[in-house]
């Protein structure tokens, strides 16, 4: 083989085929570069269009007043639905944060096997399930032949939060150190002790983490709402068992319209909406992806 | 197949002169660094064609650092430098112009875990030719290939199955007929046989004696035996502790295997190859 | 367990306590596991339930039908079957190979800084509201395909049928580049996790054979991550399937099977959402729940099939170290 030839003549430097291997490996990394540039700007183009469009509206009295008459010219503000948002969202984070833990604590600490797949499989479909589907289940189980109301949004955006909570909490679970639990356990500590005194301490970070992220998710999330609580006053609503105003309904409404005033009332209700977003779901990535920057290579 | 005894040196018959030899690398005063570790130090060595070269030495004393120089795997690795120089056939590898990739096609290696792709044993071997244009007869080369790593019939009636379902010598087997189906000139063998069985390990130091005809080996080994039973010259890294403690692998001594092992010239070695290290 | 020693009075009540204890988180516990797997089963039979109406009317047929008249009381799933596998199937074409080459660059590429702010940028992506997105289609978006990017398409592939037609700003077109949006994070983090768990022992060996940094991704990391990638684009597939709100805005309404891409259509969900508010018989209702019924089982069949393929996946990497 290669010893045979006995004349040597070495050459390290790239050859014609070499070189266009080398070219092509450039083009490949140059798409792949560009596609996470292309990503990026969709994002910077978005949120800009979005603020951009938003802000000539905002201001104290928008973001408190009450909401406009149809066919005014008067711009009217969105108090309501920032309060009603606040509402339905804290009334799904009140049923969807215990819930979840618990699920994830039971399937982490307790479950055996055979209960673990059914369980696991069915909090996998639930953070597939299209929040359409969701948005049928609690229109046909609470509101159809009742009135609308909050709290049907509200169980509609805990079932779109649940299962996030119980994934984000079961990988905080996991990286809690055996040493740690078994460490408690055989100081005697009883199981339960050992889970709230040593396990959910050490996990509570990734926990809020989730739910500040789950959050982040219902308070944009459409469907459930449109269907629970979809048609609403144009005041303050404080009576979670009465229909609420909220924001992303309202969007989709003023979307649809063909008025352009309510096109600018959409983009400055999006532009509030968005930040809100934007901001509790990037610090609880960055967090997240720092904290996980050293584990994963 | 060599019957396993401690310390063994293995029968040479032809003596290795290092004037009688052509010199494949020529490396002198390597310095290589991850960081602000220094890895490995003032490392002179030579190292001749058609011999098998072992690199042995306690752990944490930079030898796979060191043979991963020898073909610029540490490019790879974030934060590596490397300082002085390794001439091969007299061209400096880190020189300007040189291509990484024409480097590792010429100086094949071969890692501590076998580590197969997952596709079929003769996708295994025909990948890297395929890649590089060699697609002229092909089924001659894979045969050809892993018949020099002693593997073809093994393996011959199973060419289309998982590479994943051979034993763990079978695999680092495909591993070597894999990194030959290229015609490399060297092969560097990072502690081939530390993550197989001893008649897996037998089949491999077996196999490097066949190899050795074709190929220059250098293979890393923390098994002294093996290097007494595989090489021809030997070279004992150690770590050297400066005064602010800082460790760093250096070269202690170089020389055919036989009077390494036997008459060692530093203390420090003679401790190490009579167990006394430490 | 057998706790040990000291009798006093002081660990008799602790040892109570912690039985009590124990016993209520297990129960606290596997109740709620018990009640979300219920919850699973409950959605999917009041699904089904507030189809049966329309179910019992139109039988299976109702698939193959493509009216939707109140009037005479005939409705069917076919334009919103159409719509929103056309749309879907846009949204993967698009998003697929976006979404590999983003994957790549975070796995392979980038140093750790652009890690973890391009992967946390894009992640972001994927928590923007579907309904700003959905305004930001109909009034960013859809004029610029209608004056640029439409007439451009058919100018060029004009020929083909579904490049052909007057351009629009609101169309399954412009739903499939809304939830192609909505799909890239989805399977760009997915696969950046499958790519990061290749065995860096495999990258090593391709590399050490002489192949280039894509030589080694194409050889070894995209091959050995291939059921991996399909489960993502499965799970990719299913958001597009299901999103309702987004698509409602952007696809401009019509229960038709159009011809061009660039002419309105509906999907199964934008249907509910554009007439469950207004909708005036029960039957029609119920004939909407019929559409969100086929959404269900085409969405637990993907899933299902994407969880079976990740398990699948599983078992053969691990047998493979």
């Amino acid at each position: 083989m290669a010893a045979v030839e006995q004349a040597l003549t070495i050459d390290l430097r790239a050859g014609a085929r070499a070189r266009r291997r080398r070219l092509v490996n450039r083009i490949a990394e140059a798409i792949a570069i560009l596609a996470a540039a292309v990503a990026v700007a969709m994002l910077v183009w978005v949120v800009w269009s979005v603020a951009e469009r938003g802000a000539s509206l905002i201001s104290w009295s928008f973001l408190t007043g009450d909401l406009p008459i149809p066919f005014s010219p008067e711009v009217g503000g969105i108090g309501p639905l920032i309060v009603g948002s606040a509402i339905v969202v804290g009334i799904a984070t009140a049923i969807a944060l215990p819930v979840g833990v618990l699920i994830a604590l039971f399937l982490e600490e307790f479950a055996s096997n055979w209960l673990r797949v059914p369980i696991q499989l069915a909090i996998d479909l639930m953070t597939g399930l299209p929040s359409i589907i969701i948005a049928i289940f609690v229109f046909s189980a609470l509101v159809y032949g009742h009135a609308e109301n909050g709290v049907a949004g509200s169980l509609g955006l805990a079932i779109v939060m649940i299962p996030l909570i119980t994934r984000a909490t079961q990988e905080v679970l996991r990286l809690v150190p055996s040493d740690q639990r078994e460490g408690a356990l055989a100081l005697g500590a009883s199981r339960w002790r050992t889970v709230v005194g040593v396990i959910l301490p050490a996990s509570l970070g990734g926990i809020l983490t989730g739910t500040v992220l789950a959050v982040a998710r219902a308070v944009g999330e459409t469907a459930p709402l449109l269907f629970a609580t979809g048609i609403f006053g144009r005041t303050l609503q404080l009576n979670p068992t009465k229909a609420m105003p909220n924001m992303p309904v309202q969007i989709f409404i003023w979307s649809e319209s063909p008025d352009p005033l309510d096109h600018r009332r959409a983009w400055a209700t999006a532009l509030v909406l968005m930040t809100l977003v934007l901001v509790m779901s990037l610090v609880a990535r960055i967090a997240l992806n720092w904290s996980r920057r050293n584990t994963t290579r | 197949m060599a019957p396993m005894r401690p310390v063994d040196v293995a029968a040479q018959t032809e003596p290795s002169t290092p004037q009688s030899r052509e010199t494949v690398f020529d490396i002198q005063g390597l310095k290589a660094s991850y960081g602000s570790n220094v890895a490995v130090k003032g490392v002179d060595l030579e190292i001749y064609r058609n011999l098998v070269t072992a690199v042995i030495g306690p752990s944490g004393c930079g030898k796979s650092t060191f043979i991963r120089c020898l073909n610029r795997m540490n490019d790879e690795v974030p934060g590596f430098r490397q300082e002085g120089k390794i001439l091969y056939h007299g061209i400096d590898l880190y020189g300007d112009g040189v291509d990484q990739i024409e480097v590792r096609r010429r100086i094949g290696m071969v890692f501590q875990r076998p580590n197969p792709f997952p596709k079929t044993i003769y996708d295994n071997v025909a990948w890297a030719p395929r890649i590089l244009g060699l697609k002229k007869d092909l089924d001659e080369r894979v045969e050809k290939a892993l018949k020099g790593a002693a593997l073809w019939d093994e393996v011959k009636d199973r060419l289309k199955k998982s590479a994943l379902a051979l034993s763990g010598g079978q695999q680092q087997r495909l591993c070597i007929a894999r990194a030959i189906a290229i015609e490399p000139e060297v092969l560097l063998l990072d502690e081939p046989a530390s993550a197989l069985d001893p008649i897996a390990t037998a089949s491999i130091e077996e196999l490097m004696h066949d190899l050795k005809t074709d190929y220059t080996l250098v293979i890393v080994t923390h098994n002294m035996q093996q290097a007494a039973r595989v090489a021809d010259r030997t070279a004992f890294f150690s770590l050297d502790v400066d005064e602010s403690g800082q460790g760093a692998g250096v070269l202690v001594e170089y020389d055919e295997t036989g009077k390494l092992f036997t008459a060692p010239s530093d203390k420090r070695t003679e401790d190490y190859v009579t167990g006394r290290f430490g | 367990m057998s706790t040990l020693p000291a009798a006093s009075e002081l660990t008799g009540h602790r040892r109570l306590r912690d039985w009590i204890g124990d016993r209520l988180l297990l129960l606290l516990t596997a109740g709620a596991s018990i009640a979300a797997v219920a919850l699973i089963v409950l959605i999917a039979l009041k699904v089904l339930r507030s189809a049966h109406l329309a179910f019992s009317a139109f039988g299976l047929s109702f698939v193959k039908s493509s009216a939707w008249d109140v009037n005479h009381k005939v409705f069917g799933a076919l334009p919103g079957l159409y719509g929103t596998a056309v749309s879907s199937l846009i949204a993967l074409l698009i998003a697929t190979p976006l979404a590999l080459a983003i994957a790549l660059f975070l796995s392979e590429l980038a140093p750790t800084w652009a890690r973890v702010l391009v992967g946390s940028l894009v992640e972001t992506l994927a928590a923007i509201p579907s309904v700003v997105l959905g305004l930001w289609g109909i009034l960013v978006l859809g004029p610029i395909a209608a004056n640029h990017l439409e007439p451009w398409l058919s100018r060029w592939f004009g020929w083909l049928q579904v490049f052909s037609g007057q351009p629009s700003s609101s169309g399954i077109l412009i739903a499939g580049l809304i939830l192609a949006i909505m799909v890239v994070p989805i399977i760009a983090s997915i696969c950046r996790e499958l790519f990061l768990q290749v065995p860096s022992e495999l990258e090593e060996g391709a590399l050490a054979l002489g192949a280039t940094r894509w030589e080694m991704v194409r050889g070894v990391v995209l091959t050995s991550s291939r059921p991996g990638i399909a489960a993502a684009m499965i799970l990719g597939l299913g958001r597009a399937l299901g999103e309702a709100i987004a698509v409602a805005q952007v696809i401009g309404a019509g229960w038709t099977i159009p011809t061009s891409l660039f002419k309105p259509g509906d999907t199964l969900a934008s249907k509910i959402v554009e007439e469950f508010q207004g909708y005036s018989t029960k039957l029609q209702l119920s004939s909407l729940f019929y559409l969100g019924a086929i959404l269900l089982v085409i969405g637990l069949v993907t899933n299902l099939f994407a969880q079976l393929i990740v398990r699948r996946f599983d078992v053969y990497r691990t047998g493979a170290r």
